[in-house]
């Protein structure tokens, strides 16, 4: 037992956010495909959604005021660490239908996990958040799992 | 046989997919993190991002090399199939300024799912991977 995760904090394992609903356009595909470099016509013309385009699609829009200094928001889903310092996380994206303009897409984060881990120079602390999309009628899209390490 | 057998039985283990190297200038950069709405400092305010936080230089965006991995597989498979899914991790720092080569190797084969898994990664002008990841392609028909 490392410690560091009191009970307070691995009850928050659960917390879910308030579903976000968004909708596709091709005008935000192609924007998104040119500042990647995209090179296939059907994302330079918007006709579908590259993969990963969820990631612009609902990130989090806050006001100005709610930004922290360094220009970052913060995620209210996540609870108080006793660590802070981020390292290299992981992502894990599954892609079980295409994406077109005018789908209206629904996404809601739920913090899966918490625990802790012996690294070389101290303890660490590992989070993962499940991102599932759905659309209208329900069917899962993309489901995506992000995997961070606190120190 | 469809297209899609005919492209998988023709696949080996070990196979290379295409290289592709990018060089993200500043204009990708800010591009890329107003599509995201991002504006954490260390991706556009130099002054900040060396001063502050002690980086070298701009710091490229880490789910950019995320979708050039992407890319690297889809234009090495064109409509012959589809990314089911993918596992990567930004392990090390890029920035504005470096030279990153996307690239892949064909490392598992399924014969029964038609499904394929892809070693891919993103490596600096000095060689290290600061980006692998592996992807699974399917392709069997959809439907």
């Amino acid at each position: 037992m490392g410690g560091l995760l009191s009970e307070e904090l691995l009850s928050t394992i659960g917390r879910r956010s308030e579903p976000r609903r968004e909708i596709v356009t091709r005008r935000d595909i192609r924007k998104y495909a040119v500042a990647t470099g995209n090179r296939q016509r059907k994302y330079l013309d918007g006709d579908e959604a590259p993969p990963m385009f969820h990631v612009p699609l609902f990130w989090d829009v806050v006001e100005l005021g709610q930004l922290t200094p360094d220009g970052v928001s913060i995620d209210s889903l996540l609870p108080k660490f006793p660590l802070e310092k981020a390292m290299a996380g992981g992502l894990n994206i599954e892609y079980h239908k295409p994406v077109y303009p005018g789908d209206w897409l629904t996404s809601t984060r739920t913090l899966t996990d918490i625990y802790e881990k012996q690294g070389r120079s101290g303890s660490l602390i590992f989070y993962e958040v499940v991102m599932d999309i759905v659309n209208d009628d329900g069917d899962l899209i993309i489901r995506e799992k992000t995997t961070r390490i606190l120190r | 046989m469809t297209v899609n057998a005919e492209r998988f039985a023709g696949l080996r283990v070990g196979e290379q997919l295409p290289g592709r190297e990018h060089t993200p200038d500043n204009v990708q950069l800010m591009f890329y993190n107003a599509a995201l709405w991002n504006g954490h400092r260390i991706h556009f305010d130099e002054p900040y991002a060396k001063n502050v936080e002690g980086y070298p230089g701009l710091v490229i965006a880490g789910p950019m090399l995320g979708d050039w991995l992407h890319q690297c597989v889809e234009e090495w498979l064109g409509e012959d199939g589809h990314i089911f899914s993918i596992d990567y991790s930004n392990r090390v720092a890029t920035y504005i300024g470096d030279v990153l080569t996307a690239g892949g190797e064909i490392a598992a084969l399924n014969v029964e799912t038609m499904e394929v898994e892809i070693e891919v990664h993103i490596k600096n002008q000095s060689g290290d991977v600061v980006t692998p990841g592996k992807v699974v392609v399917r392709f069997a028909d959809a439907g």
